[in-house]
């Protein structure tokens, strides 16, 4: 199974936290997790390189989700990294937005771990 | 089923129905279910006032305006705490607020989701905790509020919405 390094990119450090826990009862198994509270402060961490996905809230100040992702297109390292967007929001609006700016997939708050990894996996590739 | 109403030329609000009650119940024990682990029960028997030291607030504003709100006592707010993240952040008062919180978040988007009229049209707030149980909340004339008052390991747990009507 790959081993894989991730971006979780929500303004709530609990959000945060549920997400990665739901990812490992999910099955997948992480190298390392960055964080970020942002859209701003994950493109500096996007630009870094080396990820293998990324899942982002929509709501957020500073940056919110849909710009962050609009953001990534001219981002050379963010170039086949899947992102996975999380909302709250009932909105298909948005979520219709967020995919056809480019994200793979969408997960709505609130989620099971079966549904996180029946949205995460097919994104991965090798077996997950 | 809600009907929608033209209050001014420019915004729409959908009118209160007393269906929301069931609507919010299901919202509510769907986001324990979902993301503790866990099923409260409803609380048929409970007649008083919402009490507890610890609520999280979120706010509603477009087609619908209100608040949604989820109080219990601390010791259950660590507990669901403690489900959703892992045992040691029933320790830490701030993740244990935190996490009421996101909860009540969850819940007033899983209700608004449940209702088309609403989906698209009513955004949120992001939530507010308060810490403490001697204080009363006043909202402006006039408003509906639905109580939906459950039971979390012998505990009682409220969720309301406040709603400006």
């Amino acid at each position: 199974m790959k081993k894989l390094k991730v971006l979780i990119v929500d303004d709530s450090s609990v959000m945060r936290k549920i997400v990665e826990r739901a990812l490992r009862q999910a099955g997948l198994e992480l190298t390392e997790v960055l964080e970020a509270s942002n859209g701003a402060e994950a493109l500096t961490q996007v630009q870094k390189g080396g990820l293998d996905m990324i899942l982002s809230d929509i709501n957020m100040p500073v940056m919110d989700g849909l710009e962050f992702l609009k953001s990534l297109a001219g981002v050379e390292a963010a170039k086949g990294v899947p992102v996975i967007m999380i909302t709250t929001e009932g909105s298909e609006a948005r979520v219709v937005e967020a995919l056809s700016a480019g994200a793979k997939g969408y997960l709505r708050k609130p989620f099971t771990p079966e549904q996180v990894k029946e949205r995460v996996a097919p994104l991965l590739g090798g077996g997950q | 089923m809600s009907s929608i109403t033209k209050s001014s030329p420019s915004r729409t609000s959908v009118a209160f129905d007393p269906a929301w009650k069931t609507i919010l119940e299901c919202a509510a024990i769907e986001v324990f279910e979902m993301m503790a682990g866990v099923r409260p029960e409803l609380n048929s028997a409970s007649t008083g006032a919402p009490t507890g030291e610890q609520t999280a607030m979120v706010g509603m504003a477009g087609a619908l305006c209100g608040m949604t709100t989820l109080r219990c006592a601390k010791e259950t707010s660590a507990r669901f705490a403690a489900l959703m993240l892992g045992e040691s952040a029933a320790s830490d008062h701030s993740s244990s607020g935190d996490a009421l919180g996101e909860l009540c978040n969850m819940v007033a988007g899983n209700f608004k989701s449940k209702i088309s009229t609403l989906a698209d049209h009513c955004m949120l707030s992001v939530p507010t905790v308060i810490t403490g149980a001697d204080y009363s909340m006043e909202t402006s004339e006039p408003t509906e509020v639905v109580l939906v008052p459950l039971l979390f390991e012998g505990q009682p747990v409220w969720v309301s919405l406040v709603i400006h009507t």
